[in-house]
């Protein structure tokens, strides 16, 4: 079989001869498993292979993007023909082009993100582990009605051809192990704990007894949640669990919500708008990272950005569109791995200094306005008094807006998270209001 | 545009018992312009064609699928192209096509599943994936092949000007307009985005019961949003319109009228406050508040999470779970509605499935496997996002019935309140019951009068308390031909919701604490 490369070079030239200015294709192939153990037996089993091709297309500055997972020659002439046809009714955008090539370059680095262990591991390892979970996690505790043990992994490989003369290649792996269990309180609620881990590496997942030991214990501690009174309550957010608050911070960071306006960002670059306890860098080179890539969508070297330095907003997520709309220099259009300021304290000493406040485990729904900056979000945790954790709470909302919220950051936690691409160390928030009962 | 495929396997969680809805944000994905694909599809033959196998093929491919001792095996072909041309600073300036060709293969050992799939349909890559789906059983027999008939269904979605013989010209008349509308109606309006998305998915589903079937699924949406600005202050909101219905859904009184909801529903927010927060009555305004049923109660009617005991509505079949004027159902037979289909994805008719009748529940909504397993006959439910995917019990267009009461003698009997009008999302814990939904705009309800708009918060309940509390329905049912998209097991699915004006005695509403 061809190489992505050459068939991303081939559709190219194709797109080139038939009256594209411009052109950048990718082509890629991910191969996945995925596994559910439940009841003791295999629940769920599935595997296959994926392949794409895109094609950004630029006829005099007119754009169109094609995906097809037809890649037969004569078939994809024709669609890449019938593409170039159909791009020329659009209205010309005098921004649309591609990166000036200084952006584009080939890093030589090894990112540590292929493991080359990945087509040894045969299906019973994987199913084996998945089984260990859920054997580990049943006899645990009588109110358990149900376990699953997953198992994930996958390859991806790309190639990416641009008529401005770059080509890249990119290779990744990985892994993810979850436990899920559901249980069932004496009111008939029947609560779930979840917990996983996610790995470029087989040899970076972790014990699949204490994950599986995790989820039964986060299931059992929501036994006899309630909700509880409306008012203003400190707010301690769970490493893993940052993410949903940190979204409404980085959507309003992208060109288009900027140049669209928006964004509630609009305008403050360079301003100090949140805690000085916030410093967030985008590291798409972190070695190993479940972000990590070497070039980004648009083919623009990678390199590390610093998006807020002691709560000063530094830097936009600018892609090469919305760079030449904006006037600005690109950095790059989304996130890749998200790197914090951590603190000196554990998510245990962040509870014992909190008088009266809500851990927040789970979010449930919400969303937030990227154009005004408010949200609201369903919450589950621990109601925390006096420095202990003292009732499980559910059914409970947190609104504000971003730019108070993150103005109350007061402390983080030591612990970032490693098993996402956000790396999100647990926060402390000073009274944020709370909608209950 | 942003690559937005080239990573996403690390996005995905297993986070299975949530499940979500939300409207697409605007112009997010990555789809469509017109491609010139021939649509001469008339019959099962045509649409053989189109996947380049015989009966005779498919026959084969089902047997190898039974050979480890599996007791169902199951093809699902799907051909579909999808088309999106979008508008940004008043210009028609890009266009995205995504174009899906593959067969799914399922085989069934009791309820366990194995599934492959290959986007290159030959017979040695058909049987070499019905090979990797067949070893989820594992004993061996030989299998012969059988008869296949043809199940004829009901077309409720007939298409008068089909999207493949439409050029990319065609449509950006239709984006200018609404473009234009929008800014002439009000002053204060500084940007718009608008986009037109078609889709024409082709399927065909065979399977071991001898059973052969195939539908055409067409699908057009029409999205604008806008920002506006007052006194240095900003707003956007927008409206969305989403059916399965041809070319002829483009006409310039639709895009007049959403070009009409976009405005006004923006401009109306710079007035709007945020409540206070904590439990209050709440009225639903008739259409988009149909995500109530879908949240909180839909999603825990899935046979799926019922049949293994994780749903809170588990143990509640046939008792007596909400006011009597409560009647709820699942249809996939409304008229080219967004959630309708012919046929679901596991080749069973679609129906009209009553889940709560008179306040009783009285169906969960089924796929093969939850049927078999409740022994009843299938709902019609089994859906699945493409043929990548293995069906699960789904949603389609679910709505409450009217009941005897009027939407003035509704909000007229609350004294503090809310009355919640448009939604943009909401999601479910369906083992513990809690789900939110995600309020764009409304009003307070001050001693029976609907006061100040309100805006941006987050209400959440619990699906069999907030059921028990309806304590009104109106009689002004009311469809939502929003583009609702429900999420879940990270599959999506396009579903719509109706329910007339109805009024929660109490629920918690995000907000401020004064």
């Amino acid at each position: 079989m061809e190489s992505k490369l050459e068939l991303a070079r081939w559709a190219n030239s194709i797109a080139l001869k038939n009256g594209a200015s411009q052109v950048k294709v990718d082509v890629s192939r991910q191969r996945e498993v995925n596994i559910e153990i439940r009841d003791k037996k295999i629940d769920k089993l599935l595997e296959s292979t994926s392949s794409s091709l895109g094609i950004s297309i630029y006829v005099d500055n007119k754009y169109s993007r094609q995906n097809t997972n037809d890649l037969r020659k004569p078939e994809l002439e024709k669609f890449i023909k019938e593409a170039i046809a159909a791009t020329k009714y659009l209205a010309k955008d005098e921004f649309r082009s591609l990166p000036d090539p200084k952006f584009c370059k080939n890093l030589n680095l090894d990112l540590k993100i292929t493991d080359s262990k990945y087509e040894a591991i045969d299906s019973s390892q994987k199913i084996k582990i998945a089984q260990e979970m859920e054997a580990t996690a049943l006899p645990m505790s009588d109110k358990i009605i149900s376990v699953s043990g997953y198992f994930s992994d996958g390859i991806y490989e790309s190639a990416m051809v641009l008529s401005n003369g770059f080509e890249g290649e990119d290779k990744s792996t990985y892994y993810s192990i979850t436990t899920g269990v559901s249980i069932k309180d004496e009111n008939g609620a029947r609560p779930g704990g979840w917990k996983g881990v996610n790995a470029r590496f087989f040899s970076g997942l972790t014990d699949p007894k204490a994950i599986a030991k995790e989820a039964v214990e986060r299931a059992l501690k929501k036994l006899g949640q309630k909700k509880i009174a409306s008012g203003k309550y400190d707010m301690i957010i769970r490493n893993e669990t940052v993410p949903t608050a940190l979204s409404m911070l980085m959507s309003p960071m992208s060109g288009r919500s900027l140049h669209q306006k928006s964004s509630f960002l609009d305008g403050k670059l360079g301003q100090k708008l949140f805690s000085d306890k916030l410093t967030v860098t985008d590291d798409p080179l972190l070695p190993g990272g479940l972000g990590s890539q070497l070039f980004d969508g648009e083919g623009m070297a990678s390199r590390k950005i610093v998006l807020v330095e002691n709560g000063v907003l530094k830097n936009f997520f600018i892609d090469n569109y919305y760079g030449k709309k904006l006037n600005m220099e690109p950095t790059t259009g989304g996130s890749t791995n998200l790197v914090f300021s951590t603190g000196a304290e554990s998510l245990e000493a962040l509870i014992k200094k909190t008088k009266k406040g809500i851990l927040v485990e789970g979010f449930n729904g919400g969303n937030s306005n990227s154009t005004t900056g408010d949200f609201s979000y369903g919450i589950e945790g621990m109601l925390i008094e006096d420095g202990k954790v003292t009732q499980p709470v559910n059914e409970m909302i947190v609104s504000g807006n971003a730019l108070s919220f993150w103005s109350s950051l007061a402390d983080l936690g030591n612990d970032p998270y490693l098993y996402s691409s956000w790396l999100t160390p647990s926060m402390l928030f000073k009274d944020i209001d709370f909608g209950g009962l | 545009m942003k690559d937005l495929t080239r990573r996403k396997f690390l996005t995905t969680t297993s986070q299975g018992l949530i499940a979500s809805t939300f409207i697409p944000a605007f112009l997010k994905n990555d789809i469509p312009l017109a491609l010139g694909l021939s649509n001469e599809d008339a019959g099962l033959n045509g649409y053989l064609n189109r996947f380049g196998v015989t009966e005779s093929l498919i026959r084969e491919v089902l047997a190898e699928g039974l050979s480890r001792g599996g007791d169902f095996s199951e093809l699902f072909f799907q051909h579909r192209i999808s088309n999106n041309i979008s508008l940004e600073d008043k210009q028609v300036n890009r266009a995205y096509t995504d174009i899906i060709y593959g067969v799914g293969i399922r085989v069934l050992k009791g309820d366990q599943t194995g599934y492959s799939y290959t986007e290159e349909i030959t017979p040695a890559t058909l049987k070499q994936a019905a090979k990797t789906a067949a070893a989820i059983a594992n004993s061996s027999k030989t299998v012969n092949p059988v008869q296949m008939k043809l199940f004829k269904h009901q077309d409720f979605y007939p298409v008068q000007t089909g999207w493949e013989g439409v050029g990319i010209g065609e449509k950006i008349p239709f984006l200018n307009r609404l473009n234009d509308k929008i800014f002439e109606q009000d002053k204060r309006v500084i940007k718009v985005n608008a986009a037109i998305a078609n889709e024409s998915s082709y399927i065909l589903i065979a399977n071991s019961d001898g059973i052969i079937t195939y539908d055409f699924q067409p699908m057009v949406t029409i999205y604008s949003s806008c920002i506006a600005e007052q006194n240095g202050k900003r707003e956007n909101h927008g409206s969305s319109r989403s059916m399965r219905k041809g070319m002829e859904m483009l006409t310039n009184k639709e895009i007049d009228a959403i070009a009409d909801e976009s405005v006004k529903r923006t401009v109306s927010l710079f007035d709007a406050v945020k409540p206070d927060a904590g439990e209050m009555e709440i009225v639903l305004g008739p259409g988009e508040s149909g995500i109530l049923l879908h949240e909180a109660m839909g999603h825990g009617f899935e046979a799926d999470f019922n049949r293994i005991k994780t749903s809170i509505f588990c143990d509640k079949l046939n008792q007596k779970i909400s006011n009597e004027h409560v009647t709820i159902v699942d249809s996939g037979l409304n008229p080219c509605c967004r959630g309708t289909i012919n046929v679901d994805d596991e080749a069973n008719e679609s129906k009209e499935t009553v889940m709560v009748e008179n306040g009783v529940l009285k169906s969960y909504l089924h796929d093969r496997i939850s049927a078999k397993y409740y022994g009843v006959k299938p709902t019609g439910n089994g859906r699945r996002d493409t043929f990548r995917n293995m069906p699960i019990p789904r949603m389609r267009n679910t709505y409450m019935k009217n009941g005897p009461h009027t939407p003035e003698e509704i909000i007229a009997s609350v004294k503090n309140g809310i009355y919640a009008e448009q939604f943009t999302n909401g999601q479910v814990n369906i083992g513990a019951g809690d789900f939110t939904f995600y309020v764009k705009s409304g009003n307070i309800i001050e001693n029976g009068k609907l006061g100040r708009p309100i805006k941006d918060v987050n209400i959440i309940g619990n699906g069999p308390k907030s059921l028990a509390d309806i304590v009104m329905v109106g009689n002004d049912m009311k469809m939502s031909n929003a583009s609702w998209t429900c999420g879940k097991g990270g599959q999506g699915a396009p579903v719509s919701m109706g329910i007339p004006t109805v009024k929660i005695s109490k629920i918690t509403v995000g907000g401020v604490n004064k």
